[in-house]
Order: C-alpha cells, then structure tokens, then sequence
C-alpha cells in the first residue's frame, strides 16, 4: 500500500514551471532522498506535497488516513529566526496543532507524547532550555521532535543538514536512521550525496533536462547516478569500485 | 486620591490599562514577525485620517479613522508579506505622505486642529466612546489571544511549518493587523501620533531581554506596558504641564534600559 503516490506532477509559480511530469511512489517504511542541481524544483516539490502550493497538473495521492496537515515537515533551517524566545518544550508542542482545534492547553496524552518524542531524539534534559541558546544540531533535533509531534508515519525533511557541523550531522542521520528503522518514512532534501546513498532506500533525482526515480542501487547503476557518485556504491553484492573504474 | 476626582482623569485610566494591554499583546507578535514598522505606519496614516475628519466638520472622526487605518494595516500586510525588496521604504513613504496630507489639511485656514494634541497625545481627548471602543477592544484581543494563543505561537516562530500543518496563516495574520489598526487608532490621541508606536514596540523588546520563554515574554509585556501607562499617568498628574504620551515613553525607555544591564548581568554571571 503506498503511502504517497505521486503522478505526472507538474509545480510552478505564476504560469512557469519548475517541476515539470514527476511520478515517484513512496511506500510506508521507505527512506526516499531527492537529490539534483540547486534551481531544479526540489523546494518547489516539497511545497507542493505538502499543499502549500497548488499543483498545475497531475495528481498527489495520500493513503487513506493521511492528509497533507499530517505530514511532519522540518523546513530550511533559515526559516526560523535565532532569536525568537521560546523554550524547547513550547517548540516542540507546537507540532500538536493539526490535531487540536484551540485553547490554552495541551492534553495530558498530547503532553506524554511529546515527553516522549523529546526522550527519543534525545532532548529531554533540554525541556527547559531557550531555544536560541542550543546549538545547531540540537535546534534541528528539536524541530524534528516537532515535526514528528505532528505526524508519526511521514516526515519530509528539506535540507535537515545544512549549517550542521560533520559530527552534528553524522548524528541526525544516524537518528534518521534509526526513526526509519522504527517505521517512520522519510523523505529528505539532500545536497548531502554521500549521505543520502548512504541513508536512503530510494532516491528521487531532479535534474535540468532528465529526472529519476529508484532504489539507491538502482540509482547508483544509471548513468546519471554514476556520475554524482563520490565512493563506490555501498551495496555488498557489488563489486566494482568507481573511483578504480575512472 | 484626588486625582481620580476628575472625571477626564478616570477616563484616561480606563483608555490607557486597557491600550497598555493590547498594545503589549499585539507587539510580541508584531515584534518576532518584524513587522515593528506596521505599527509606526499605521499611527501616521491614523494622524492623516483624523486630520481630514476634523477639517470635514464630522462629529465623530474615528468613524472615518477607523475604517482607513484598517485598510492601511491589511495594505501594509501585504507589501511586508510579499517580502519585496523596499518593503520597508514603501511603509516609510506611506507614513510620511499619511503625516504630510495630515500636517497640510490642518493646517488650511479656518480649522481648529491642534496639531499638537494629536501628535504628542493629550489626556483630554478621551472621550466616553473611546472607553466603549477601547473596552471592547481588549476584550476581543484577550478573546482572540486566550482563544488561539497555541495557533498565534507557531503562527509567531515558523509561518512555513505552521501552514503546513495546515493552520490558515492568512487570517490570523490580518486578524492581528486589524487589531493593530483599532488600537493604534484609539490609543494615538492619548500618546499621541509619534509616541503609540513606541508603547506596541518597547514591551515586548524589554521582556525579551530577560525572557526565553514565549509565554513569559507574553505576560511581562502586558505587566511592563500597563505599569508605564500608569506611573506616566500619575507623572503628567502630579507635575503639570508635562504631555502623558512621551512620560509613558520615557518609562518604557528607563525600563528597557534597565532590563538591558540586567541581562547583560545575567549572562556574564551564566558564563561564570
């Protein structure tokens, strides 16, 4: 059962296309990177799976029992501003909003949710903490506690990495990872290659004239693939190294 | 206390703690959402707009105030949403065009405005219809903030996620223009056309020297800017002939000052 179908998609602004004719397929437990040149529509793609633009044709399917509002959505970093006074936990919350018509109060589940969602990415001790006082790393930990208050199956990252020192970095993946491996689908904006190779099950390439869409080993063997390739390609069964074979 | 013995002096009591409110509760988010310039804009096309109401012999200028400030505020909405590379100089040619317009007209022979009164702000020219429109105000800015406070928040940090989660960020965006326009537009003839903007601006920036914590910013805001309201009423009270609308500014500035060298303490011993 796909969790997000995705057909002949075309996105634009204003009459101009950026996206043009994309079909992917995202099923649950998938880790999809979408990766390509700046200026080939991957923001663009993103806004329009997420409804925050119109599509002008095709079609974007969820499955039944996801709508758009329950996406979980970490955005460029630069969208939020340093020094906006909040505290983690005020953050974090805010992720419940799709679920809550108002008031002043979460509820007690909400709360326990949220506790433990922080537990999980590892923020907990920093409940409290201003968020304009953490660093890198740990804001984008608190902003993907956020995103997964909002939804639990499906979380579209959008650069998650960018601004993030190596180790910082190599700790929101291996956190990825592991959310992935509990059953949660990504799908991540990556300029990373390396690290969405190594990541993903499946890769979504936007480029200027040509796009692709298959597993990271499929990916890896076309020739687009072969030629972004940095390392040899991770997989065990093959054998051949691309940097011997340049 | 004697002072609450005139009947002028009651009114600006009520008018200003409930301003005080608004003006803080609106600021926080006009402040984080860098949208401090609405604001000073909108009291200068209030200005332009009262001034024409004089000139016109109406009875009740706010009823023709009103309706422009509010289009001004949904205006200015759109040019700094629009994040066009001179949004801030298209809001400084409004304001200083609405000024002029306002300056000229008043200034036509035969006309009994005091230019004065209406930029610097005087406790005179509260009337009963400003505590019934100020009154009803806050209740509706208390109403909204109570109402959707969570909403306002993420709305307040990141409009992008927000949206996503599929809260309707337009509305809430034009809720607190509008909201903005009818406190400006009330508030502007006490404090005056130069001095409103400061009272929505100062609060929230003073809390944020010592507050980390959205909510607590919040509240501080509202107690800081009521405070000032009051001890500014009191002063221009107590030693005549000094305009209540730049002591209340004054105020927020020693506050403000004050809450500076406190972080700044505050840090230095953290980092200790």
């Amino acid at each position: 059962m796909p969790l997000l179908k995705v057909q002949n998609l075309s996105l634009g602004y204003e009459g101009k296309r950026i996206v043009e004719d994309i079909s992917f397929t995202v099923n649950s437990g998938d880790f999809v990177s979408i990766i390509g040149e700046n200026g080939t529509g991957k923001t663009t793609l993103v806004r329009g799976i997420l409804g925050l633009i119109g599509k002008l044709s095709g079609s974007i399917e969820l499955s039944e029992g996801v709508s758009q509002s329950h996406i979980g959505y970490l955005s460029q970093k630069n969208s939020v501003s340093n020094d906006f006074p909040a505290s983690v936990l005020e953050i974090v919350m805010s992720g419940f909003l799709n679920s809550k018509r108002f008031g002043l109060f979460y509820t007690k589940e909400q709360k326990k949710e949220a506790a433990s969602l922080m537990e999980r990415v590892g923020i907990t001790k920093l409940k409290n903490a201003a968020f304009s006082e953490l660093s890198g790393g740990q804001q984008q930990r608190v902003l993907l506690a956020r995103a997964l208050c909002a939804a639990k199956k499906l979380i579209l990252l959008d650069e998650p990495a960018t601004g993030l020192d190596p180790i910082a970095t190599a700790d929101f993946y291996s956190l990825l990872t592991e959310l992935n491996k509990e059953g949660v689908t990504v799908i991540m904006v990556s300029h990373d290659v390396t690290g969405a190779m190594r990541l993903s099950s499946h890769i979504l390439y936007l480029g200027k004239d040509t796009n692709f869409f298959g597993t990271t080993h499929q990916y890896l063997h076309s020739n687009i693939g072969k030629g972004l390739m940095l390392e040899g390609c991770p997989c065990d069964r093959c054998t051949h190294n691309t940097k011997e074979a340049r | 206390m004697d002072i609450f013995n005139y009947s002028f002096m009651v009114n600006a009591f009520i008018v200003g703690v409930l301003i005080a409110v608004c003006c803080a509760l609106l600021g926080v988010v006009l402040v984080l959402k860098r949208y401090s310039m609405i604001g000073d804009g909108l009291s200068h096309v209030g200005f332009g707009a009262l001034s024409i109401a004089a000139v016109l012999n109406l009875s009740t200028p706010l009823y023709v105030a009103l309706p422009v400030v509010v289009v001004a505020a949904y205006l200015l909405l759109r040019i700094t949403e629009k994040g066009r590379v001179n949004a801030d100089a298209a809001i400084a040619l409004i304001s200083s065009s609405a000024l002029s317009i306002g300056v000229f007209v008043a200034s036509i022979n035969g006309t009994n405005i005091d230019l004065q009164q209406y930029m610097f702000g005087s406790i005179l020219g509260v009337s009963e219809t400003d505590i019934v429109i100020s009154a009803v105000l806050t209740l509706l800015v208390l109403f909204v903030f109570v109402l959707f406070y969570n909403k306002i928040f993420a709305v307040t940090f990141d409009e992008g996620f927000a949206k996503a989660t599929g809260i309707r960020t337009p509305i809430y965006n034009i809720a607190v223009s509008i909201l903005t326009a009818v406190t400006v537009v009330v508030g502007m003839r006490m404090l005056g056309t130069l001095l409103i903007s400061a009272l929505i601006i100062f609060p929230s920036l003073t809390s944020m020297r010592i507050c980390k914590r959205f909510k607590t910013v919040v509240i501080l805001s509202v107690i800081i800017s009521v405070l000032c309201v009051i001890a500014g009423l009191f002063t221009s009270y107590y030693f005549e002939n000094i305009p209540v609308g730049a002591t209340i500014v004054i105020y927020n500035l020693a506050i403000f000052l004050v809450f500076t060298v406190l972080s700044l303490i505050l840090k230095t011993v953290k980092k200790k």
